[in-house]
């Protein structure tokens, strides 16, 4: 008989190659595709690398795409840490946005400092309240939150859409369905093509690094999310631990929707996502929920984001490819982690170990 | 006469939604919420319409389009189910993976009409004496074939999950994996099972879109109604029976909005757009809250079984 067993450590080294064959193998099985579609493979190859470094403007472009998944990844990975499925990310990225526009409707005066700093304090409440009302479901009733999170994505998709095609319509727009851009005291100042929301970013992720690492509550977060009884019995509570990572969790999330009005889009639509949401919750998982890798891997499929929409132009290659390869690769990636996690014995060794 | 008409087309349009949603609850009866279903239906979509474009026969297409929703679920189990791999995550990689797919394959589709043999085929037919009813034989017995094949399913599905030993096996499994691994099921191989036909289901579910809902295809077909798919689930309470009313609803929901606009009835769309996921967060909150357990999601739910653990 075959058995699986369970790993109890891999070391370091065999991660990383594991991690790198995954890539590998999906970059071959992808290539092969890009041939059937009639591109030259390794021309596309070299073309994602130009795409991505080939000027201090693309590099610009690809960092512009890797902060908000960085940000969204850092918010989601508190929740998964606790256990809590929180894959409504989307969701609160928008009604983070809808908060950010919110402040500038009604105090469109605000001198640009103080317009930011409510802007992404409203941003954060908005994202922050649209994941704690299933976090209190779940505390209290034990509501799913997989299916909640799920579901308030698509009201909250619902809700900018009306907004956008109703009521906050920019009459000034000759019948066209969006919302006023953002004045300019709305706007998050950029020096040479970098926008300030790459230096809040880093100092997100440092906080964020102590908060889980170092801080009580992060510890409570993580004795939570491996077992609730033994949180009970060390006199954890509970409910406010839910709700208050719920909070961190849906507030980053929230932050991220005034970042990419304030520094990209310069407006609130319904187009600000771009799947970025669901793409930050495969992000976080393949980091292992480790602050580090979060940062390694958003980096790595912002080269993939960037890289797409730069060959699409340059090659005329559809952004469908791009879209597929990002999915094999992950596929190849989460197939990968059972090699690290686990290991196949017969019954024999088995035998000889006890 | 108009009402009839609005709810034979609630019917139709609810058609898809109901062979995905059939899927999507024997998948997570045996414990897998597979979050896929948008992108193994926009794979049956495409593979639909391309077979049925290249051979002409109604039949090639559906099985092509069911094959196509199928091998999206097997990568789904192979990861979750052999790899144990985290199910939410995959799930969301198979959305991103189908989506890509049919935007892909279907690129150069964009525009071309579905061959006039399949339509001949799916055009609606009424059935003798059911066809008769007042009101009910117009609403449910004047229908494509493709939507009375749904009606057997309904009831195949029932069965094969309340009155069989395998059904009942199916359940245990996604309730208590651990009990069921104990009293010698082969859990492994039910789940494949049930996984893969949901995949077949939610590829005959995107292949209606494109075959029978639609004359030309359009660059997205499918368009988010994957999703829709998996909140029916919840809504139908993991019930075919329910999953089919539901599934009729939402098909109005989905086609109100044009009848809204027909008759210039002052309700805001954006409401009928936001019913499905509103009702189903309203359910979800009112079986959790009353811990009406029979009405629940199996307990096992998303959790991977790990033999070795037990």
């Amino acid at each position: 008989m075959i058995h699986i067993v369970k790993k109890e450590v891999s070391k370091t080294r065999d991660k990383i190659l594991i991690r790198v064959g995954a890539v590998l193998a999906a970059l071959v099985l992808s290539s092969i595709i890009v041939a059937f579609a009639g591109a030259n493979p390794i021309e596309l190859y070299i073309g994602i690398f130009q795409g991505c470094f080939g000027s201090i403007h693309r590099f610009g472009a690809t960092i512009e795409k890797m902060v908000p998944l960085l940000v969204l990844s850092l918010g989601v990975m508190v929740a998964f840490k606790m256990q809590f499925w929180n894959i409504g990310a989307e969701g609160q990225f928008l009604m983070g946005a809808v908060g950010a526009t919110l402040v500038v409707r009604l105090l469109p005066n605000l001198p640009l400092p103080i317009m930011l700093l409510c802007m992404a304090l409203l941003a954060f409440i908005f994202g922050a309240i649209w994941l704690m009302i299933p976090a209190f479901f779940k505390a209290r009733f034990g509501t799913n939150e997989t299916l909640f999170t799920l579901m308030l994505n698509y009201i909250a998709l619902t809700f900018v859409t009306a907004l956008q095609y109703d009521f906050w319509k920019d009459p000034a727009a000759n019948g066209m369905p969006k919302i006023a851009n953002l004045p300019g005291n709305a706007l998050l100042p950029s020096i040479s093509g970098f926008n300030l929301s790459i230096l809040f970013t880093v100092i997100i992720v440092l906080v964020m690094y102590f908060f889980m690492n170092k801080s009580k509550i992060g510890f409570e977060i993580a004795v939570l999310g491996e077992s609730e009884n033994t949180a009970r019995y060390i006199g954890i509570n509970i409910t406010k631990t839910v709700i208050i990572a719920a909070m961190v969790s849906g507030g980053l999330c929230g932050l991220v929707g005034m970042f990419q009005i304030s520094g990209v889009s310069g407006a609130l639509s319904i187009e600000i996502t771009g799947g970025l949401g669901f793409t930050a919750i495969i992000v976080a998982w393949l980091s292992g929920l480790k602050v580090p890798f979060v940062v390694m891997n958003s980096f790595f499929f912002a080269i993939l984001l960037q890289g797409a929409s730069y060959i699409q132009t340059a090659f005329q290659i559809p952004g469908s490819v791009a879209e597929m390869v990002q999915a094999i690769v992950l596929f190849f990636i989460l197939g990968s982690e059972f090699i690290l996690q686990y290991r196949i014995t017969s019954d024999k060794k088995k035998r000889e170990v006890a | 006469m108009e009402f009839v008409f609005f709810l034979s087309a609630a019917v139709k349009a609810g058609t898809c939604l109901l062979y995905a949603t059939l899927g999507e609850i024997i998948s997570e009866k045996v414990g897998h919420l597979n979050l896929g279903v948008e992108g193994m239906m926009q794979m049956g979509a495409v593979i639909g319409f391309i077979a049925g474009f290249t051979f002409g026969n109604p039949l090639a297409a559906v099985l092509c389009a069911a094959l196509a929703g199928a091998a999206g679920a097997l990568i789904y189990a192979l990861l979750t189910v052999s790899f144990k791999a985290n199910q939410t995550v995959t799930g969301l990689t198979l959305s991103i993976f189908g989506v890509g797919f049919a935007a892909f394959f279907g690129k150069t589709f964009v525009g071309k009409k579905v061959p006039e043999a399949i339509t001949t085929f799916f055009q609606p037919i009424k059935l003798p004496f059911l066809g008769d009813i007042p009101f009910i034989g117009d609403i449910f017995f004047n229908q494509s074939v493709y939507v009375y094949f749904s009606y057997i399913l309904v009831i195949a599905i029932y069965l094969y999950l309340y009155k069989t030993k395998w059904g009942l096996n199916t359940r245990m499994i996604g309730e208590n994996p651990v009990a069921a691994d104990a009293s010698g099921i082969p859990v492994d191989k039910y789940k494949y099972f049930n996984i893969v036909l949901c995949g077949a289901l939610c590829g005959l579910g995107g292949a209606f879109l494109s075959l029978v809902y639609i004359s030309v295809y359009p660059v997205n077909v499918v368009s988010g109604r994957g999703w829709i798919a998996v909140c029916l689930v919840i809504f139908a309470m993991w019930n075919p029976g329910k999953a089919m009313l539901g599934a009729y609803f939402f098909g109005a929901l989905d086609i109100a909005s044009f009848w809204l606009q027909k008759y210039n009835l002052p309700v805001s769309i954006y409401l009928f757009t936001a019913l499905p996921y509103l009702a189903t967060v309203f359910v979800l909150l009112f079986t959790s809250m009353r811990k009406i357990n029979n009405k629940k999601e199996p307990a096992w739910l998303g959790k991977n079984y790990f033999k070795e653990d037990r």
